[in-house]
């Protein structure tokens, strides 16, 4: 076989499936064919879990390790077995959240995080490159098999440009139908029905080259138990650590692999495909994995030693000179390589789009984007080569000769490091992007730090010192031994690290940290999926219906006004009672209702839910949110202008109320001024009319009447003066005629005057003139008014056997006060507080004979110029002192 | 039959005003200034009809009357109020509180003589 013709054969393979492809993508567009969508389709095409790895890889690692090679089948199978409880809830929040990638998932999750969709897909590209490059290894190595195999037939092609064709290859058909259009839900019918064709292919050799080997080589299943038996598989012992260690990460692999996560959960197109999978896949994976021990047992016994059981399946059938079937092996291997890495550069490059290109497109360019579309179809092809190209890279990296499980192993260490973030997204409500990040990362650093970087061998990246000594010769660093564990598989050290380390991360961050509004209620959406979600149900109307809308109703509009409206419907419909069709006008008018009472996006949502089946979307409850929000802003309004009202109206009281007292007041202050003049009145006017009369009288009589008239008239002006003054000093009006003099001299004159006024009172008056040697700058007339009061009233009140007034002046800073002290007993202490006020008297007005408001016209006046005037307690007798600023420099003093 | 008056009031120049004006008239007129002992000056009088000012040291004339007519003594003794606040409150209150005649100061000496004649009747 000439290897044109292996180049012919691989072409017109390729051909055949461009051509099925193409087909199913056109017959998916027009509506499709039934069984395009089949269940079966479904689970074929999860059988891209099944790469070349598994196709040759298995027999090579069942030569070297025995059975262990079926634990990368029993963690699938595990998972798939057990979908119910964690595969469903993927492909339902999948599809309600209309899911991606991986990366969008717990972008999604975790509050529409662009950091960590970021994360996500850089983990998941530098994961998935070593297995790029192993595919790529793996139809490199069967097209040399060919070449070693018939040396003469052509030349021995360079392995790098096999490679390179290989990769350019791949990448042109996974560019042609995996970014044909930028679907919503990014579901490839082509694709899917191309590798379900190969998965077919793949099986069908693999079982083909095992009967063949069974039955034409070994000669039966007992030969073959024999053959098994004898060789050194037979005798090699369990490791117990790698094989839970291997179940788990295979197990969980299955659920976040990129290229997994798109066949299982983005191009799923019913829910239920899930339960026929569930006991398909493992079959598939059973028939897989049949012939893989006796190929390997008869592989050893038949082949040279050097021979590599990794093409066990290729180098079987040729060395018995079937080259027909060693060609269909091929094919199955070509198959498992191409299908694995068509879907998985397009799951990358939808994520690198996604989630690298795009945000930052986004946020480098200012203004509105004008071809999106064309932004991320150009990137998604770029990116298809770009993830192409870095697998070729690491294929020549890493020499590209080493067993292919090995690297299997690598690549899936790496990409579970996202599993935390899944599970604990969807199951846990409390998982937050804080924790997330924290453990992705350190998840991710531990396994490239103890895995991915040694995967080079030592020297390439890491320094051979580094895997001996430790970096800068810590010890306790080696990649292989962390903290001096020693003696572990390199591959369950880095699991158990780089899963503690991450889980750990991912518990203790979201812990400490508080989610966002909109994580939480994407952590609710996630967690309770089912309860959000009414999955697949039509566009049926039923009075069901009607009656929930009805119930809703009446909670938010009240009773009667919801029946109301329904039964008005009802009407308009021409049917009796209460429960109308749900036509799409009266949805709308009810939306309309409602929506007056609790926000448009509520009513949109309740609506939605109860009518029409849908689930409620972030965004839709975001809405709610922000016009929760809005009604919360209002009522705070609201209530900001309430107290502002009531402290309105409090101070509105309080004004009443002041001017209530201020007219009892005023009332009282004029009660009391019409007594006052009609006091006197009242003896003048009676003298007047005894006078008038005239008879009957003496002289004498007639002359003291007359007195009397006299003294009330004066008494009648002096009241009418005092108001005035009072009046005129209280409203401001008051003009100081100010100038400097010696207060000894005003003391003096005020004494005076009350002694030429009260003539022989017999009041003994005690001062230090030299203490009064004080310049004052003030209105004299009004000082000497207010201190004559003081002296008048201690004369009049004084009541001691011997009367005597003390004048004490006293200089304190800028200003001097004026003590007046009598010996009389004072005034009682109940009274002290009023006697400053108008009309106060305290005793017979008789013996005063005044009208009461000298002190409050003396407080006017010491207002005035800037003093005071108070009440001295406690001094023996009335005392009272004036306290006036001295008004001019302590120099001119 | 007896005419006497009985004059409650502080001001000394009114008390003595209406004392000439009333003796000169044929009255018997005693006096009393002190409002927290009015009661007991009426008592101890007997006047056939009081004079009673509102504004007095001790007592308001109100607080008076109202005493006065809790007394079965003195329940129907005609009292004239004589009061310098002659607003439409006052009146009210003194004809609450069961007054004879309410009469502002100032006043004229014909019409005190006049009401005080017809409150003692024919």
């Amino acid at each position: 076989m000439s290897f044109d013709l292996l180049v012919s054969v691989s072409l017109v393979y390729v051909g055949l499936l461009f051509v099925i492809a193409y087909w199913a993508e056109r017959r998916a567009l027009k509506g499709g064919v039934r069984w395009l969508r089949s269940p079966l389709v479904y689970t074929l095409s999860l059988s891209i879990y099944c790469t070349a790895w598994t196709f040759y890889g298995a027999v090579g690692y069942a030569s070297r390790s025995g059975l262990e090679f079926l634990t990368i089948y029993i963690g699938p199978t595990l998972v798939l077995i057990g979908w119910w409880w964690c595969l469903r809830k993927l492909v339902r929040i999948g599809r309600s959240q209309r899911i991606t990638s991986i990366a969008d998932l717990i972008s999604s999750r975790y509050g529409k995080s662009a950091l960590l969709g970021g994360m996500v897909t850089v983990i998941a590209v530098v994961g998935t490159t070593p297995y790029l490059a192993l595919q790529l290894q793996s139809v490199t190595l069967s097209f040399g098999v060919f070449a070693e195999g018939t040396p003469g037939s052509f030349p021995v092609p360079d392995q790098r440009a096999t490679a390179v064709w290989v990769a350019v290859g791949m990448a042109v058909f996974a560019i042609l139908f995996g970014t044909r259009n930028v679907d919503a839900n990014e579901r490839h019918h082509g694709v899917v029905t191309a590798i379900a064709l190969e998965a077919l292919v793949k099986l069908f050799a693999l079982l083909a080259v095992g009967i063949f080997i069974v039955w034409g080589v070994a000669g039966g299943i007992g030969a073959v138990a024999e053959r098994i038996n004898a060789s050194p598989l037979a005798t090699i012992p369990l490791d117990r650590s790698r094989w839970l260690a291997l179940i788990f990460v295979s197990g969980a692999a299955i659920l976040v692999l990129p290229r997994m996560f798109q066949v299982l959960v983005v191009e799923n197109e019913d829910e239920r495909h899930l339960a026929t999978a569930s006991w398909a896949f493992p079959l598939y994976l059973a028939a897989m994995s049949v012939f893989v021990i006796p190929i390997a047992a008869v592989g050893m016994s038949e082949l040279p030693s050097w021979a590599n059981p990794d093409l066990f399946v290729l180098t079987l059938p040729l060395a018995h000179g079937h080259d027909l079937l060693a060609l269909l092996a091929f094919l199955g291997g070509f198959s498992s390589a191409t299908s694995m890495v068509i879907v998985a550069a397009i799951a990358l490059a939808t994520m690198i789009s996604n989630h690298i290109v795009l945000p930052l497109w986004l946020s480098l360019r200012a203004e509105a984007p004008g071809n999106l579309r064309l932004v991320l179809l150009t990137s998604r092809r770029l990116s298809i080569a770009g993830v192409l190209a870095l697998g070729y890279v690491y294929y020549v990296w890493s020499g590209g000769g080493r067993e292919l499980a090995a690297i299997g192993f690598v690549s899936f260490t790496g990409v579970v490091q996202v599993m935390p973030a899944v599970v604990g997204g969807i199951f846990w409500r409390g998982a937050t992007r804080i924790g997330a990040a924290i453990g992705v990362s350190l998840g991710a650093l531990v396994w490239a730090y103890t895995l991915f970087l040694p995967s080079f061998g030592p020297d390439v990246i890491l320094p051979a010192r580094v895997f001996a000594e430790g970096p800068f010769g810590l010890g306790w660093l080696r990649p292989h031994a962390l903290f001096g564990i020693e003696g572990l598989d390199p591959v369950v050290h880095a699991v158990i690290w780089s899963m503690a380390v991450n889980c750990t991360g991912f518990l203790l961050g979201s812990i400490a940290s508080f989610p966002t509004p909109l994580e939480r209620l994407q952590g609710a959406q996630f967690v309770n999926v089912f309860d959000y979600s009414r999955g697949p149900r039509g566009w049926s109307q039923s009075k069901a219906e009607a009656e929930d809308l009805l119930i809703m109703a009446q909670r938010i509009l009240g009773p009667l006004e919801a029946q109301d409206l329904f039964a008005e419907e009802a009407r308009i419909q021409g049917k009796a009672g209460f429960l109308p069709d749900t036509t799409p006008d009266f949805l709308d008018r009810l939306e309309r209702e409602l929506a007056g009472s609790v926000g448009a996006a509520t009513a949109h949502a309740m609506i939605g839910q109860i009518a029409i089946g849908t689930t409620v979307s972030v965004e839709d409850l975001m809405a709610v949110a922000d016009e929760a929000a809005q009604i919360m802003e209002h009522s705070i309004q609201l209530q900001a202008k309430s107290e502002e009202l009531s402290r309105t109206a409090r101070q509105l009281r309080e004004a009443n109320q002041k001017l209530t007292e201020l007219s009892v007041q005023k009332d009282s202050f004029l009660g009391q001024i019409s007594h006052e003049l009609r006091t006197p009145m009242t003896s003048i006017r009676a003298f007047s009319e005894i006078l008038m009369d005239g008879a009957g009288m003496e002289a004498e009589e007639r002359q003291r009447f007359a007195t009397i008239i006299h003294d009330e008239a004066e008494r009648l002006t002096r009241l009418l003066d005092a108001l005035l003054d009072l009046s005129v000093l209280e409203h401001g009006q008051a003009s100081l005629n100010c100038d400097t003099v010696r207060l000894r001299d005003v003391i003096a004159r005020a004494l005076a005057a009350t002694g030429s006024v009260q003539p022989g009172a017999g009041m003994a008056i005690r001062r230090d003139t030299l203490d009064e040697d004080i310049l004052i700058h003030t209105d004299t007339d009004r000082l000497a008014q207010v201190f004559i009061n003081i002296i008048a009233n201690a004369r009049k009140y004084c009541d001691a056997a011997e009367p005597q007034l003390r004048i004490v002046a006293t200089r304190r800073g800028g200003s001097v006060a004026i003590d007046f002290i009598d010996n009389g007993s004072g005034i009682p202490v109940q009274s002290q507080s009023v006697i400053f006020e108008k009309f106060c008297r305290l005793s017979d007005q008789s013996a005063a004979g005044s009208a009461g408001l000298g002190l409050a016209i003396c407080r006017e006046i010491m207002q005035k110029l800037g003093g005071s005037i108070a009440y001295l307690p406690g001094q023996g007798g009335a005392a009272f002192r004036v306290t006036l600023p001295v008004g001019i420099s302590e120099r001119a003093a | 039959m007896g005419r006497h008056v009985l004059l409650i009031e502080d001001e000394p120049n009114i008390t003595e005003a209406m004392r000439f004006i009333l003796a000169r008239d044929g009255w018997t007129v005693s006096s009393h200034a002190d409002g927290a002992t009015a009661v007991n000056a009426v008592s101890r009088a007997k006047p056939d009809v009081v004079v009673l000012d509102v504004m007095l040291p001790g007592r308001s004339g109100y607080d008076i009357l109202r005493d006065l007519r809790a007394n079965p003594d003195t329940e129907a003794l005609p009292v004239m109020m004589l009061t310098a606040r002659g607003q439409v409150r006052d009146r009210e209150r003194a004809e609450s509180f069961g007054v004879s005649h309410f009469m502002t100061k100032p006043f004229s000496n014909r019409e005190v003589l006049d009401t005080l004649n017809s409150l003692l009747g024919p």
